[in-house]
């Protein structure tokens, strides 16, 4: 229900964003600079030759006229007379109207090309954008909100490109060749007729207005209705359970019966608009004919553009007749005009949407420090171009020489503060000290900083004042994707991917064989499960692994850290929405994957971090207390505390 | 399935009526306008003497329009009044049977899907119900009043209609018809696609955790390129529809003004020239009207499938009703399962429980301990005969339970469900989904039961505080703690907890325990939960895996005998973990 829009043609009083416009049609030009000037002209030339007919029919009438005055009598005879002037009159206009025929089946195919190549470019570049974006960003958005962009927003763009810019073009040439025809041929008839425009324009944008404050409306009690909706079919068991099923008829009747009266009015507004505008229309007809006939029998001199080079005449049918078919021409184009207006001026507000995304500052990254395959030559490194399976850091300095380091993983943080929100610090004083191999653990509340220790290490944001050292140098000066290729993460949204169980593993390394997936498999212990699927590592992930229990899915993403073989791991809460016997067997391939790497790991449950080298309890973006498991039973802090389950961490 | 939703129009049939009363007379006077304006410009060639006949078919004219426009507004009135309602007793049919699903039927369906097919698919309907009702009616009249018409006023002029009809409406037809399934196909395509831009979005950490920033880009241009090439497809075929159009306008304009001259000056017909520009407009009303009805063509297969939708949830019956000479009252909490087997689906092959046998006394504290998909929910679920068993009995006060009144053995049985739901609305009303009738102090009193009486307290408006829609605003621990409140309301016989007090500290959980033991004695409790400490002073305990009770007794005889508890126990205990 919430994509009711407002039907056409009702006024939403937005003004046309010409900036916005100038942007889309300057990019629409450089991805097909060609094919768009082609189309635009085919676009130009076709509407003006729908603005002939008129002519051409004044001239036929104009013929018949004269004849019908002159000869009274009518038979095969005046026929073969006449068709001498009119024939050749008749091949003139199908000719053009086959060429205009022609420009517009050319132009209608290269819009659908346009218009799709378009808005494939635009998703790719709005997708290479966001693939560059900080983690912020999708931190700060809701996805829903960012997914609009790629659904409602593009399709916005695709009303844009392919109906209402080359309508409003369209609607635009005929209303101002028409309406130069008609000062062509008498200037009394066009302001009879431009009378009748004006009133219909108020009409219709009177009732417009109306119909629009009841759309708005009913928008808003079906947001209402949709939300009770989604509570109760979410709450339906709740609803069995508490045999609360009649009182929730009663609840719903009472907002079904408010969305229904605000729909009714809005529809019955919009429905009405049509049939007062049609007959405007036809009222306007009447009196062009009447104040026609009311010239002609008062011979009135016609004066008209025309009149410069024929001189002035005096107004006849033949000049009444076309000017009846142009009055409908006419009006009707200068409504699509007001209609496509309004909907280029809602399309450009999807089209500054998707702006506003490309225009979002990427990610910047200004490391220079790379990740390298070396091998050992005696005691130095030499950077080989082949896969070594050794690791080093290749650091060139201001003086042009380079030295390398090789990959231990060895990080340091120091003095680190940081806050998300300007003025809301989070993590106050911090240092840490993970020698390579070594295990630390971070325990504390939701919101005391444990999670964004490990945002810093891999950068996903920056920190404000201290120091991170990955191998002794900063993590500043390291190209960010090395920098996160050399840290492997397991998180407790397991995040899958379709596609099968291979390829899911395999993300952790793109050059991995199929044998090194499966050993890393095996390593964490998922080989078992996995051949026990029905298609084994081929079994097709869909919607996030929805098929495997949450065990699995986090055994395949720890797979996944396995295969890329990073020297440093950060586990957030990898474990903690699994239950303890299953967590047991999960934590066996952790154990595995830990071995003789340095790992951070995050945890609720106080099982998975006892056998740390190092725990750190944090509060309030501080480390309180630190020290090994027997350590920090002994302090009898806030740890034992916990451990004795004296209190809860939410 | 038409008549199926055909069924809830009901009160507003007169409403469907006088819009297709209106919709004709509408389109009789708007096809008869035409033909006037040719006699009154017809009229005008004769000068003079006709200003008075001008005079006339004008107010004619008028007069007609003003009968046209009233009838098309009321018409609007009544067809907007007709769809609004018609949607409207959708909903109303549809939600009032979910409220008779069982869980079999909720589980079938899914809640979001219910929550799509009660707003986009009813508003799909209406919007076609709208369509058929005001314009599915009106175009053919319209096409057929104005080939009537333009025979009446031009004779054999009107051959180019002949011509023009078949052509114009096969040709668009064809187009509808090719490009729909076309269409189809890249609507799946373009839902994919998003489907993974979604799951890139909400994977983002791992995306750039792996660096695999390039990798993902090069994979969507590849499928977004893919669907640009199957839309432009499709769309060129609908790119013919204005050609066409524009032919046949072209076609008749040239049929008519050459075929037209002929007729008037060889004498061969009594037309005049004022009908030339009628049988103008008559040939694009005609037109007008063949693309209306190609364009209700393509969107009433849209919304058919829609309707299939909303059809399913009016068809589905509950797969558990009412007996038909109810038992009223539950005696007392005992419980009994005799050699019950039960599977999701009927047709299914896997048993989510076997071979169940357990006997339960009135009054008992039973704990159930077993990992997840051991089936501890589908198990106490059976109670309150939320699913019905596939093999064997569960009786309750050694009554079966599919001889009890629903709502009677569902109020004698309290369930905290596991993924349990707070409403919009404050803290009061909520929990007296329990009790209507419950006072002020009976809340209060069910609160301290469920330690939840400090906190709402310490909320600035107590019992008043508003609680969001999904209870965001209160914490886990919280919700879960309300939740017991509202179940313990009840007053209920037998009182389930299905893990609901995961998010509760061991402190307020072992509170809440005590208070059951001291308060409700008499209640039957079971206790659903993954801390040992949460069971372990029960009456009984049952170590369950893979669907069956493979190990019951008391804390001390399990440690003895139960491999699994034991291991769970040992688990917990030595790795300290009394927070899971």
């Amino acid at each position: 229900m919430a994509n009711q829009r407002l039907p056409k043609g009702m006024s939403t009083g937005k003004k046309i964003n010409v900036k916005s416009l100038i942007r889309v049609v300057k990019m629409l030009y450089s991805f097909y600079p060609k094919l768009v000037v082609v189309t635009g002209i085919c676009i130009v030339f076709s509407s003006l030759v729908s603005a002939l007919p008129a002519v051409f029919l004044q001239k036929v009438t104009a013929i018949i006229d004269e004849y019908c005055k002159n000869f009274k009598i009518h038979d095969n005879a005046l026929w073969n007379i006449a068709k001498g002037k009119i024939i050749p009159l008749l091949i003139v206009l199908a000719s053009m109207y086959i060429i205009s025929i022609a420009l517009m089946t050319v132009y209608s195919l290269l819009l659908a090309k346009i218009t799709q190549g378009f808005l494939s470019k635009m998703r790719c570049k709005m997708f290479d954008t966001m693939q560059d974006l900080p983690v912020r960003y999708f931190d700060r958005n809701k996805h829903g909100d960012i997914m609009s962009h790629y659904t409602n927003d593009i399709d916005t763009l695709r009303q844009l490109i392919s109906q209402a810019l080359p309508h409003m073009l369209q609607s635009g040439i005929i209303v101002f060749s028409v309406l130069f025809i008609m000062l062509w041929f008498s200037f009394w008839m066009t302001i009879v007729v431009l009378c009748g425009v004006v009133a219909m324009l108020f009409v219709s944008k009177k009732i417009g207005g109306g119909s629009a404050k009841y759309f708005i409306r009913q928008q808003k009690s079906v947001g209402k209705t949709e939300g009770f909706i989604q509570e109760m079919m979410n709450g339906q068991k709740v609803v069995k359970v508490f045999c609360h099923e009649e009182q929730s008829k009663v609840d719903f009747d009472k907002v079904n019966e408010e969305v229904y009266n605000d729909c009714f009015k809005a529809h019955a507004y919009a429905n009405c608009l049509g049939p007062i505008i049609m007959n405007i229309g036809n009222i306007l007809y009447v009196f062009c004919a009447v104040i026609g006939g009311v010239l002609l029998f008062l011979k009135v001199p016609n004066i008209g553009i025309r009149s410069i080079v024929a001189g002035v005449g005096i107004l006849d049918i033949s000049l009444i007749i076309p000017f009846l078919n142009m009055t409908k021409q006419f009006t009707g184009n200068l409504n699509q005009l007001s209609q496509q207006i309004n909907s280029v001026a809602m399309a450009l507000a999807g089209a500054e949407r998707i702006f506003e995304l490309m225009d979002q500052k990427p990610e910047d990254d200004e490391g220079y420090v790379t990740l390298v395959n070396v091998r050992y030559d005696g005691e130095t490194l030499i950077e080989s171009d082949e896969y070594t399976g050794k690791w080093a850091w290749k650091h060139p300095h201001g003086d042009g020489t380079v030295s390398y380091t090789p990959l231990a993983g060895d990080v340091v943080m120091k003095d680190v503060d940081f806050s998300y929100i300007e003025g809301k610090q989070v993590l106050k004083g911090v240092s840490v000290y993970a020698k390579p191999g070594q295990k630390v653990a971070f325990v504390g509340a939701t919101g005391a900083g444990k999670t964004t220790i490990t945002n810093l290490i891999n950068r996903f944001y920056d920190i404000e004042d201290g120091k991170i050292r990955y191998d002794g140098i900063n993590i500043n000066k390291i190209k960010k994707s090395d920098l996160r290729t050399s840290l492997g993460i397991v998180l407790q949204d397991t995040n899958l991917f379709t596609g099968n169980v291979m390829d899911n593993i395999r993300y952790g390394k793109l050059s991995a064989t199929d044998e090194e997936c499966i050993a890393a498999a095996k390593l964490v212990g998922a080989d078992g499960f996995i051949r026990r699927l029905p298609e084994g590592y081929e079994t097709m992930l869909n919607n996030n692994g929805a098929n495997l229990s949450q065990g699995q899915r986090q055994l395949i993403s720890i797979a996944r850290a396995a295969v890329a073989n990073p020297p440093v791991m950060i586990l957030d809460e990898a474990t903690s929405s699994i239950d303890t016997r299953t967590e047991a067997i999960v934590q066996r391939g952790m154990d595995k994957l830990m071995e003789g790497r340095t790992v951070f790991v995050i945890a609720h449950r106080l099982s998975t971090v006892k056998n740390s080298d190092v725990i750190m309890v944090l509060d309030k973006g501080e480390i309180i207390e630190r020290g090994s498991h027997e350590d920090l039973i002994a302090q009898k802090g806030t740890y034992y505390q916990l451990y004795t389950g004296a209190f809860e961490l939410e | 399935m038409i008549k199926k939703l055909a069924k809830s129009v009901r009160e507003y049939k007169p409403a469907v009526f006088l819009t297709l009363f209106f919709i004709f007379a509408e389109a009789a006077i708007e096809s008869t306008i035409p033909f006037i304006t040719a006699n009154l410009v017809n009229s005008m060639n004769d000068g003079e003497a006709n200003l008075k006949y001008i005079i006339k078919m004008g107010l004619i004219l008028i007069l007609l329009a003003v009968c046209s426009l009233s009838c098309g507004g009321i018409a609007g009135y009544t067809c907007a009044k007709a769809s609004a309602g018609f949607s409207k007793n959708l909903r109303h049919d549809m939600f009032y049977n979910i409220q008779n699903f069982s869980f079999t039927n909720i589980d079938k369906f899914s809640s979001s899907s219910l929550v799509t097919r009660m707003t986009t698919d009813v508003n799909n309907v209406q919007m076609s119900f709208m369509m058929i009702i005001r314009i599915a009616l009106r175009a053919p009249l319209m096409l057929i009043f104005s080939v009537i018409m333009a025979f009446i006023m031009g004779g054999r002029l009107a051959i180019g209609f002949v011509i023009m009809i078949p052509v114009l409406g096969g040709g668009l037809l064809l187009i509808a018809k090719f490009a729909m399934p076309a269409f189809r196909r890249v609507f799946k395509k373009y839902d994919k696609l998003n489907e993974s831009v979604e799951e890139n979005v909400r994977g983002m950490r791992v995306v750039k955790g792996f660096s695999r920033e390039t990798y993902e880009k090069q994979k969507f241009s590849t499928a977004s390129e893919d669907i640009c090439m199957d839309f432009t497809k499709a769309e060129k075929i609908v790119a013919m529809n204005g050609p066409l159009m524009q032919l046949c306008i072209y076609f008749n304009m040239i049929l008519v003004l050459s075929f037209g001259s002929y007729l008037i000056l060889g004498g061969h017909s009594s037309i005049q020239i004022g009908d030339l520009s009628s049988m103008l407009t008559y040939g694009f009303q005609v037109l007008m009207q063949l693309m209306m009805i190609s364009m209700i063509y393509v969107m009433l297969t849209m919304s058919a499938e829609s309707a299939k939708r909303i059809a399913e949830v009016l068809d589905e019956k509950s797969t558990i009703k009412n007996p038909e000479n109810p038992i009223y009252e539950v005696k007392n909490g005992s419980i009994s399962f005799k050699d019950v087997n039960f599977k999701y689906k009927k047709h299914g092959k896997e048993f989510a429980l076997t071979g169940v046998n357990l006997d339960i006394k009135s009054g008992m504290t039973v704990g159930i301990i077993g990992g997840t998909g051991s089936s501890k929910s589908t198990f106490v679920q059976l109670i309150p005969r939320l699913y019905d068993t596939t093999d064997g009995e569960v009786t309750v006060a050694g009554v079966n339970v599919r001889d009890y009144d629903l709502d009677t053995l569902r109020n004698a049985v309290g369930m905290v469900l596991q993924k349990n739901v707070l409403f919009a609305g404050t803290i009061k009303e909520n929990l007296r989904w329990g009790n209507e009738n419950a006072t002020d102090e009976e809340i209060i009193e069910a609160c301290k039961l469920a330690q939840a009486d400090e906190f709402v307290s310490s909320f600035p408006e107590g019992y008043d505080t508003f609680i969001e829609q999904g209870g965001s605003n209160v914490s886990g621990g919280q919700k879960q703690r309300l939740c017991i409140a509202r179940a313990l309301l009840k007053k209920p016989k037998i009182l389930i907890l299905d893990d609901s007090t995961s998010a509760v500290d061991t402190k307020t959980d072992a509170l809440i325990r005590k208070g059951f033991a001291n308060y409700i004695p008499d209640t039957t409790k079971i206790i659903i939960a993954q801390r040992i400490s949460s069971v372990e002073n029960a009456d009984l305990i049952l170590v369950m895996e893979n669907g069956a009770i493979v190990d019951t007794g008391t804390h001390s005889e399990l440690l003895k005998s139960s491999e699994i508890y034991r291991e769970v126990y040992e688990q917990q205990v030595k790795g300290g973990d009394d927070n899971g």
